[in-house]
């Protein structure tokens, strides 16, 4: 009887310190960027300021950074994950390619993120700012652009993977009513396999986002690390991740510190809400199938 | 008229297809660049020397990563003790008491966990560990990664655990076994190869993180053992070599990649293999 109820308490206070780490993070963070919060309230999230000699400190350009990049690479990765999406999850459901397919992507998702952005200062970089020269632009090739382009390539995986799922989960008879009134595949794709997985789409797509606006290495070493706000896609920027990543080890003085952990707050924050919207509506979705 | 519109559809349909397919096919493209540009460059420094050397100081040729590797090594093994007993035990009370209002509870603390992006997760080890220890350190390092994989392996326990029958757990309580011996002696076992799969996956993620490290473990050129002392990893030395202004160190940093990404590759496959030979079926 002792071990029984020893091994009870073992398995609730392993859960108890699992909801205590959630808990103390936030409230580290809270209280890690109190003397910030104190000092410049809510002006610090529309402030663009952030200067620390002064001491002003203002986190509106990395949060206009973090938006711009997430956002673009969302919208430049969309066309490829549903692509393979369609592929994978009604053209072709096995076999070779098919398989072949998928390790590629896993593979894509598996490779570390300092890679990414080592390989977008050697070879996207370059490739920019040739295009940047060729446009008139200031070429400094590394830029919100660059950035994105290297999310999109990360986050390609997550929305795809989340998407098959979703579209092999189209049940056949609705497909096959559709073909049997003369519908192309192309007509079935749009009118009974994209309306039916949608929401699940869209979930995966919101999980993905969430992937992008933490993503912190790739992006510090292609971004261009300015800290004022974007003026076109090719100028160079910070993210909320990327500041923290360059600054933090610089910041010697409490303010600053303290300015670089609320940050840290509104990136946990903006990113827990993305992603619960995300769950629920893959969750939704899923209750959904089983009716 | 009836004919044409046939015509247009099924052109329509087959430029649809077409599109799909080389979206899909581009999107694979990054993936042989990479490949093609870490191997292509790293492969010529891979020797044994290379992996077992200490790195040289700037101007130096040659040089080798044994203490990065070592590093992440210990890294990987310190967010393991720290993360998987925890992670299994939660994971065990999840699937067995699936509808009490706490699991509600813990199952959104462990997705907002799972949620935090990795550099936020370095502050709070920075916070917990760097500040009141007064020095960077490995073990701060490994709370970091410890944070990111525990979440992963509660997921995988519960998820794997859900799927094993009540009837196994049933026989052996009606045998009169108790209730913590059928869960250690039965349902674990049974679960293990699931278990494990969650485990690999979990450190093919956590070892090519840099963002948590940069101010817990912080790097270092000696060769460090002692986990209280500031300790170098691969990814962290891939991200100081790539960012520094040497070509040879740019070099080193390939041929570091390659053995980073083999790392990763190595315990993914191990991972699959595990989940599809062991795999207990009902």
């Amino acid at each position: 009887m002792k071990q029984e109820k020893a091994f009870r308490v073992i398995l609730g206070g392993a859960v108890g310190v699992v909801v205590v780490i959630v808990v103390a993070i936030f409230l580290t963070l809270l209280w890690g960027s109190l003397p910030s919060l104190q000092r410049f309230g809510l002006g610090f999230v529309t402030s663009t300021t952030w200067n620390p000699v002064t001491g002003e400190f203002g986190g509106f350009p990395f949060l206009v950074g973090t938006l711009l990049t997430s956002f673009l690479s969302l919208g430049l990765s969309l066309p490829f994950s549903l692509a393979i999406a369609i592929l994978l999850g009604e053209f072709f459901r096995e076999g070779w390619f098919a398989e072949t397919m998928r390790s590629a992507i896993e593979l894509l998702a598996g490779i570390p993120s300092v890679i990414y952005g080592f390989w977008g200062l050697f070879f996207l970089v370059p490739a920019i700012r040739y295009v940047e020269l060729s446009l008139g632009v200031s070429p400094y090739g590394v830029g919100v652009l660059t950035a994105s382009i290297i999310l999109a390539i990360m986050i390609i995986p997550y929305s795809a993977s989340i998407a098959i799922e979703v579209i092999a989960l189209v049940p056949r008879d609705l497909k096959e009513a559709a073909l049997s009134l003369g519908a192309t595949r192309y007509e079935v794709v749009r009118t009974v396999v994209i309306p039916y997985a949608r929401s699940g789409i869209v979930g995966g797509i919101l999980l993905a986002l969430g992937r992008a606006l933490g993503e912190t290495m790739a992006v510090t070493m292609v971004i261009g690390n300015k800290n004022a706000l974007p003026d076109s896609i090719f100028s160079p920027a910070n993210t909320m991740a990327s500041v923290i990543a360059n600054e933090f080890t610089e910041a010697t003085d409490e303010i600053y510190l303290s300015s670089l952990i609320e940050i840290g707050l509104l990136l946990f924050l903006v990113t827990a809400i993305v992603n619960a919207i995300g769950k629920y509506i893959v969750h939704v979705t899923g209750v959904e199938r089983k009716e | 008229m009836n004919e044409q519109r046939i015509w247009i559809r099924t052109v329509k349909d087959h430029i649809f297809t077409l599109f799909v397919a080389l979206l899909a096919l581009l999107s694979v493209v990054p993936l042989i660049l990479i490949l093609y540009h870490i191997v292509g460059n790293g492969i010529a420094y891979i020797n044994w020397s290379f992996l077992v050397s200490l790195p040289n100081p700037v101007g130096v040729e040659g040089g080798g990563i044994s203490n990065a590797i070592v590093g992440t090594v210990i890294l990987v093994v310190l967010a393991c003790v720290l993360s998987v007993p925890v992670g299994i035990a939660a994971g065990i009370y999840l699937s067995e008491n699936r509808y009490k209002r706490l699991s509600y509870w813990v199952s959104v603390a462990v997705d907002i966990l799972q949620s935090i992006p990795s550099i936020v997760l370095g502050i709070i080890a920075y916070l917990w560990v760097v500040r009141p220890a007064g020095t960077f350190s490995a073990f701060s390092g490994g709370v970091a990664l410890a944070l990111m994989m525990l979440p992963i392996i509660v997921r995988a326990t519960d998820e794997t655990l859900k799927l094993i029958p009540e009837s196994l757990k049933e026989a052996a309580l009606a045998l009169g076994v108790p209730y913590w011996r059928t869960i250690l002696r039965v349902i674990l076992p049974a679960g293990l190869s699931g278990i494990l799969t969650g485990i690999l996956l979990g450190i093919s993620r956590i070892a090519g993180e840099t963002a948590p490290l940069l101010f817990t473990a912080f790097g270092s050129p000696f060769m460090v053992l002692d986990p209280t002392r500031p300790m170098n990893a691969l990814p962290l030395l891939i991200f100081n070599y790539a960012t520094s202004p040497y070509q040879h160190w740019h070099s080193l940093a390939w041929a570091a990649s390659l053995v980073l990404v083999a790392m990763v590759l190595i315990f993914n496959l191990t991972a699959k293999v595990i989940s599809t030979r062991w795999k207990v079926r009902f």
